[in-house]
């Protein structure tokens, strides 16, 4: 019990009055990490289950274990391919770094792809927190809210959506604008229109387009071009992705792409748990998969001579690009999302729809899931508003027909 | 043939949204964007206006003001009559007289929404958005038919822009604004952030 005691006896400190009572968020967020709160409900209590914020961001956070350390190893892969094909690498801090733990840059170890892999990711991750923490401290502390584990989960998806080699500046202001302007200015977690990580994201990505999409961006080697599957579709058609890749390297990861979202599998096996433990709807999650095959299937069916991204199936839409995790990690986002059961059918499915329809139709940009689900983020209160609409009016329209039978009775 | 005019009713939803791209009719859409009734009833207001004023002016344009245009008169001369220096004049006279009717309209037929709209069915009349629509009509030399399709779809495409936002309001209202920020600041962030969503559809080309 001493963690306990410790926290017990500093706490008066931080309470009204006490010596760092600004810092309260900050001692509060630390009580949190270790205890669970004591208060608890003393009026007519609704809890149906003893999950509560702090463990669906906990779970959630970790469920993203899976495509983090696969993306941190193909990263690493990715990179050491290229060396071995004669570019030269990075260099620096980094390379002292793989040298010392690894040794060498062979592309057949796994520890050598790991490491060097670890050492793109882990300082853009640190960064994220470091930079978005601050400013989640900063804000609980001047408006008296608490600093809640909803960041752990931002900050975790906003690192995994970038590619290896952004400057660690870029991050510092992308997730800067994702909690200030996406989340904090609305007052915090649960107040907020859109996914904080994919605003802060796509800020970078319409702010500096050159480090976050192209060709040269996915693979930490000196030179090294290598389009992302959706480029080299668009621009040379689905036979030569073919040659390049097969369905199965798509499905398991090893292709270049933003860190997160390679490897389909590793985001599935962190789905599997996000259903099973009822945190992430699958209503969204079906709606999406649902939107995505049949606009597909309708691009397909329709075809076109100039435009190859026609051709492309579903089940390539589905492992390729940020398409699995955004439909498992973005999409699911309970406050961003719609509220409503129906509404997260017509949510997910208008996801779905519009990431094909950007993919294929959209030249200016290959990739279209961040930007259908910031898309489908404007229009979930409204699609919420007309299902409640549509339920009142059933309800009432059973009522009065119930009234109606009785008087004939 | 119908397919140019899906393609010109989609980039004026869309693409060329007036509120989300263009960042027109700020005025009532930041002013009547609390509630999600009262702006869908603008919104169809605005719809309305735009299908008429944008074909009208399209009549006035080609029939009166345009260079030659007169010609149809038979008046001596009239191969050179150059009126274009009214357009201005015509056309925000002409929205006015047809916002004049719409609202002795809703007056008369749907009290709810003529009380609902207040001050904003007539400040319709200086809405830069149907201004905006006309002039780009004129500048983009828009047939009678594209400009019916022209008209509809900018006009459908800000009342989406104002039920998203009067959606979005609606849920901001359980948000903890900072002080300084409360009402019209917030509102101007979000309105930003939704163009950022808007953004997906920049660079179609259709």
């Amino acid at each position: 019990m001493g963690i306990r005691q410790t926290l017990d006896n500093l706490e008066p400190h931080f309470h009204k009055g006490g010596k760092y009572e600004k810092f309260y968020a900050l001692y509060e967020a630390v009580d949190t990490i270790f205890y669970v709160p004591a208060s608890v409900t003393r009026t007519t209590a609704h809890v149906r289950d003893g999950i509560d914020l702090k463990r669906i961001m906990i779970t959630v956070w970790m469920c993203t274990f899976p495509a983090m350390f696969f993306g941190m190893y193909n990263a690493g892969l990715q990179a050491n391919d290229a060396i071995a094909g004669g570019f030269s690498s990075l260099g620096g801090w980094r390379e002292a770094i793989v040298m010392l733990l690894a040794g060498s840059h062979d592309a057949g170890s796994v520890w050598a792809n790991f490491i060097l892999g670890a050492t793109y990711f882990l300082p853009i991750y640190l960064v994220t927190f470091a930079v978005g923490g601050f400013w989640e401290v900063l804000f609980a502390m001047r408006r008296g809210h608490e600093v809640n584990e909803g960041f752990f989960v931002t900050s975790v998806l906003f690192a995994l959506t970038l590619p290896a080699t952004i400057p660690l500046w870029q991050v510092a202001l992308g997730i800067t604008f994702g909690v200030v302007i996406g989340k904090e200015v609305f007052g915090g977690t649960g107040k907020n229109f859109l996914n904080p990580a994919l605003s802060g994201r796509a800020f970078l990505y319409f702010a500096y387009p050159a480090s976050i999409s192209g060709d040269a961006v996915w693979v930490p080697a000196d030179g090294y071009t290598g389009a992302t599957a959706l480029s080299t579709v668009a621009q040379d058609g689905m036979s030569t992705l073919m040659q390049q890749m097969s369905w199965s390297d798509a499905f398991l990861g090893f292709i270049p792409g933003s860190m997160g979202e390679v490897s389909t599998l590793a985001i599935f096996i962190g789905a599997a748990v996000l259903l099973w433990t009822r945190i992430a709807s699958w209503r969204i999650m079906l709606g999406v998969l649902l939107g995505m095959i049949a606009t597909s299937a309708l691009f397909n069916a329709i075809g076109s001579d100039t435009n190859a991204m026609f051709e492309m199936p579903w089940y390539w839409h589905l492992v390729i690009g940020g398409f699995a995790f955004g439909m498992v990690f973005m999409a699911t986002d309970p406050v961003s999302a719609s509220m409503t059961n129906k509404g997260k059918l017509i949510f997910g499915a208008l996801i779905g729809v519009m990431t094909v329809l950007i993919r294929v139709a959209n030249p200016a940009f290959p990739e279209g899931i961040m930007l259908a689900i910031l898309f489908a983020n404007l229009f979930a209160p409204l699609i919420d508003h007309f299902v409640v609409q549509a339920n009142i009016k059933r309800r009432i329209k059973r009522e009065t027909a119930g009234i109606t039978n009785e008087e004939t009775v | 043939m119908f397919e140019h005019y899906l393609s010109l009713f989609i980039k004026a939803v869309f693409v060329e949204n007036m509120a989300l791209a263009f960042f027109l009719g700020m005025c009532t859409f930041l002013a009547v964007s609390k509630k999600i009734q009262s702006a869908i009833g603008l919104g169809v207001a605005v719809v309305v206006v735009l299908a008429v004023t944008v074909p009208v002016n399209n009549l006035i344009l080609n029939y009166l003001l345009r260079e030659g245009a007169l010609t149809w008169t038979g008046l001596e001369g009239a191969e050179s009559i150059d009126l274009s220096f009214l357009g201005y004049l015509s056309y925000i006279g002409v929205i006015a007289a047809i916002v004049q009717i719409l609202e002795m309209f809703l007056d008369k037929f749907v009290p709810a929404l003529y009380n609902a709209l207040g001050v904003f069915l007539p400040l319709i009349t200086v809405n830069c958005a149907i201004l905006g629509a006309a002039l780009f009509m004129v500048q983009r030399d828009y047939t009678f038919g594209e400009s019916v399709i022209y008209g509809v779809g900018a006009g459908f495409g800000w009342a989406l822009a104002i039920a998203a936002l009067a959606g979005i309001r609606e849920k901001l209202k359980y948000s903890d604004v900072p002080a300084g920020l409360q009402g019209l600041g917030i509102t101007f962030i979000t309105v930003g952030l939704m163009s950022l969503g808007f953004m997906s559809f920049s660079g179609v080309q259709l």
